[in-house]
C-alpha cells in the first residue's frame, strides 16, 4: 500500500489526534525546546534573548554556591527520604497483605495523603502543624519536652520535610500491595515446610520477587523526589529559608525565573536537572541487571 | 519411616464444612492415594498433615507424636506441589540446599545430600540453572530433588504430575514409583486420576465431598467397591450401571429382560447393576443376551470402545478386543452375566461380599 493510500484510509485518526498533538507540541515539545535555546541565552522575559553560549553553565559551576547548596539539598532529600518512604510503604503493604479484614478501606484511607500529600493546603498544614508554638510542640509540651524550632531550624528543617515525603507514602505502597499479592503462596508454604525463618522468607522469596516492583518503585520515587517542590517551597515561604536549608533546586530554580526573572539561567538549571535525573534513572536501570530478575525473562 | 494417624479430624472454611470427622491410619512405609474429584477435600488433607493447615477438630499424628499444634517445618515431612514451587531466583542446587541450611546442617552434609539427590534424579548437569532454564518435567525432578534432601519420615505430594503432558506423566509416574521402591518411605499421595492411583498405590483412599468412600488396596478397589461412588470413579473406562428391579432371586432391568442374581445376593426392590466395560462382550453366550445398536466405535489399537444403545434407550460401553469389525450403526447382540457384575441397593451401597 502506498503511503498516500495509507493516508486516506487513516485521516480519521489523525482528525481525532489533532488536539492531543497540538496540545503536546504547543504545551510540550515546544517549550521543551525553547527552554534548551533559552539555556543559552541571556533572558528576562520582557526584551529578546541574547546568545551567551556557556556562559550560564560557567557560572552555575564555578561561582554560584547557591546552586551547590541547593544540590546539597536535593540529594540529601532525595537519599533520605526515598529509601525510608519506600521501606515504610512495604512495611504497610505487607501488614496489610497478611489479610487484615476491610483492605479496601485502610488501602482508600492510606492512599489519602498521596492524594492530598502534594497539595498547597497541606503543606500549609504541615506548617501549621511544626511551627515553633504548632500542635506538635504543643503537645510534646504537654509531656515537659521542649520540641525543637522544626521548621525554622536549619538542623531541622531537612528532617520535616523528609517525615512530609514518609507520609506520602500511598502510591508506591499501594504497587508493593500489588506486587506482593502476585507471589504465589506455594513458594511461602514451600519454605514453610523447609523450616524458614520470617526474616529468610522476606529474604529469600519476597525482596527478590518484589525486586522489579522495587526497582519500579525506586525510579519513580526518585524522580519524584529530585522534581520535589510545593512542600519546600510552601514551608521555606518560597526562598529556601532557613539558611537556605530547604533550598531545594526546583526552589531555586523557580525564584531565579519568577523572582529575579533570569529566565536563560533558570532554563540552564532546568536542563541541569534533567541530565541528573537522567543519569541517575540510568544508573538505576545499570544496576537493575544485577538484582532486579523478571520472572519470565528468558535465561 | 513413619505412620500417621488421623482421627476425628473436622475442617470447615467457615461455616462450609470440608471435612467431616475423618479417620484414617496410614501404615508405615505404605504408598497411599488420596483420590476423589474436585472439592472432595483430599488436597485440603494433605495440607493439613502437612501443616499448612489448621485443623478445627480431631487429633493427627505422624508417628506416635501428636502434631495439631507442630508448625510444618517440625513435622519432619517434604512436599511436592503440584505447581513445584521452585524459588526462581536461587540455582537448583541452593532450592535444593535451601532447606537444609535453613536447619543449620553442616555444610559438608548438605553437599553430600545435595550431591546423592542429584545422581539419584539424574540432574546433576543442571544444577548451577535458574528454574526458568528447565523444562517441565526438569522441574518436577528438582522438586522431588528439593523433598529427599531432607531424608524425611513422610513424603506428600499434592498432583505433582498434573501440569505434565501425557507421555512426561506415565514417565515421571515409572519414576516414582521407583523412588518408593528405593526409599520405602511412608508417601501420601494426592490425585484425581484414578490412573495414577491404581499404578502407583500400595492403598487408595476414595474420597467424596469430605468424607471417605472407601480405603483399600488397587485390587480391592477395582473388584469390589462399596458403593457405586467408588465403583464408578474407578476404573477406566467408566463401570456402566443399569437400573433393575431385584425380587425372588431375579433382577429385572427396566426393557431389556430379567438376570437371576448370583448367590448371596439378595434383594428387593430398586437395585442398580453395575458391569465394567470388559465384562460385557458382543455375542449370544451369556446369562442374559439383550439387543441393541452401536452408535460409535473408538479404535485404540490393542481395543476397542464400543458405545451401544439398547432397547430401553440407555448406551452402554463394551470394551473389546483390538480386531474387533464392529462398525458405527451396526446391530448387535449384547451379553451380560451375573456373576461378572456389582450389585447395589437404592442407597448405592454393595450387595454381596465384599472382600
Amino acid at each position: 500500500m502506498s503511503i498516500r493510500s495509507k493516508l486516506r484510509r487513516s485521516w480519521p485518526g489523525y482528525v481525532f489526534l489533532t488536539p492531543w498533538l497540538i496540545g503536546f507540541f504547543l504545551l510540550s515539545i515546544f517549550p521543551i525546546l525553547a527552554s534548551l535555546y533559552l539555556a543559552f541565552t541571556d533572558y528576562d522575559a520582557v526584551n529578546a534573548p541574547v546568545w551567551v553560549g556557556l556562559e550560564n553553565f560557567q557560572y552555575m559551576f564555578e561561582f554560584d554556591y547557591r546552586f551547590w547548596q541547593s544540590l546539597k539539598v536535593t540529594f540529601l532529600f532525595v537519599v533520605l527520604s526515598v529509601p525510608a518512604k519506600l521501606i515504610f510503604a512495604l512495611i504497610v503493604a505487607m501488614l496489610l497483605d497478611k489479610g487484615i479484614r476491610a483492605v479496601g478501606w485502610y488501602r482508600a484511607l492510606f492512599y489519602l495523603p498521596s492524594i492530598l500529600g502534594g497539595s498547597i493546603a497541606v503543606a500549609i498544614l504541615w506548617r501549621q502543624l511544626f511551627n515553633a508554638d504548632g500542635v506538635i510542640n504543643s503537645a510534646l509540651a504537654v509531656f515537659g519536652i521542649q520540641g525543637p524550632y522544626w521548621l525554622s531550624d536549619p538542623n531541622y528543617s531537612l528532617y520535616t520535610l523528609v517525615v512530609l515525603a514518609i507520609w506520602q507514602f500511598g502510591s508506591p505502597m499501594l504497587i508493593f500491595l500489588a506486587g506482593l499479592r502476585a507471589i504465589p503462596q506455594d513458594l511461602y508454604e514451600a519454605a514453610e515446610i523447609d523450616a524458614a525463618t520470617p526474616s529468610r522468607k522476606f529474604f529469600a522469596i519476597t525482596v527478590p520477587m518484589l525486586a522489579p516492583v522495587i526497582f519500579f518503585n525506586l525510579v519513580l520515587q526518585m524522580i519524584e523526589a529530585f522534581k520535589s517542590f510545593s512542600g519546600a517551597f510552601i514551608i521555606s515561604g518560597g526562598t529556601g529559608a532557613p539558611l537556605d536549608s530547604l533550598l531545594f533546586f526546583t526552589v531555586y530554580l523557580f525564584n531565579e525565573a519568577f523572582s529575579y526573572f533570569r529566565m536563560g539561567y533558570a532554563s540552564a538549571l532546568g536542563w541541569v536537572l534533567l541530565i541528573i535525573i537522567a543519569a541517575f534513572t540510568a544508573i538505576a536501570f545499570w544496576t537493575s541487571k544485577y538484582w532486579v530478575h523478571y520472572e519470565n525473562e528468558r535465561g | 519411616m513413619a505412620s500417621v494417624t488421623l482421627s476425628d479430624v473436622k475442617k470447615s472454611y467457615g461455616n462450609v464444612p470440608i471435612i467431616h470427622g475423618l479417620d484414617l491410619e496410614v501404615q508405615s512405609g505404605e504408598f497411599l492415594v488420596l483420590v476423589g474429584p474436585s472439592g472432595c477435600g483430599k488436597s485440603t488433607l494433605l495440607r493439613m498433615i502437612a501443616g499448612l493447615e489448621d485443623i478445627n477438630d480431631g487429633v493427627i499424628a505422624i508417628g506416635d507424636k501428636i502434631v495439631n499444634d507442630l508448625p510444618a517445618s517440625q513435622r519432619n515431612l517434604s512436599m511436592v506441589f503440584q505447581s513445584y514451587a521452585l524459588y526462581p531466583h536461587m540455582s537448583v542446587r541452593k532450592n535444593l540446599a535451601f532447606g537444609l541450611s535453613n536447619l543449620k546442617m553442616p555444610r559438608p552434609e548438605i553437599e553430600r545430600r545435595v550431591a546423592d539427590a542429584a545422581r539419584i534424579l539424574q540432574i546433576e548437569p543442571l544444577m548451577e540453572r535458574k528454574p526458568r532454564q528447565l523444562s517441565g518435567g526438569q522441574k518436577q525432578r528438582v522438586a522431588i530433588g528439593r523433598a529427599i534432601v531432607r531424608e524425611p519420615q513422610l513424603f506428600l505430594f499434592d498432583e505433582p504430575l498434573s501440569n505434565l503432558d501425557a507421555e512426561l506423566r506415565v514417565q515421571m509416574r515409572v519414576e516414582l514409583a521407583g523412588l518408593y521402591q528405593r526409599l520405602g518411605t511412608t508417601m501420601i499421595y494426592v490425585t484425581h486420576d484414578q490412573t495414577e492411583a491404581m499404578t502407583m498405590a500400595t492403598r487408595i483412599v476414595v474420597l467424596n465431598k469430605g468424607r471417605i468412600e472407601q480405603v483399600g488396596t488397587p485390587y480391592e478397589l477395582y473388584n469390589f467397591p462399596r458403593n457405586k461412588f467408588v465403583a464408578t470413579f474407578i476404573g477406566s473406562p467408566k463401570m456402566n450401571m443399569l437400573d433393575a428391579q431385584a425380587a425372588g432371586g431375579k433382577a429385572d432391568i427396566a426393557g431389556l429382560g430379567s438376570l437371576a442374581l448370583p448367590q448371596g445376593i439378595t434383594a428387593n426392590g430398586p437395585i442398580s447393576i453395575g458391569i465394567r466395560p470388559e465384562q460385557l462382550s458382543l455375542g449370544t453366550s451369556g446369562d442374559l443376551t439383550v439387543p441393541g445398536k452401536v452408535t460409535l466405535v473408538e479404535y485404540l489399537g490393542s481395543e476397542v470402545f464400543i458405545y451401544v444403545r439398547l432397547a430401553n434407550e440407555q448406551t452402554v460401553l463394551v470394551q473389546g478386543a483390538g480386531d474387533a469389525k464392529t462398525r458405527n450403526g451396526e446391530d448387535v447382540t449384547l451379553t451380560i452375566n451375573a456373576s461378572g457384575a456389582h450389585y447395589f441397593d437404592a442407597e448405592g451401597q454393595r450387595l454381596g461380599a465384599v472382600e
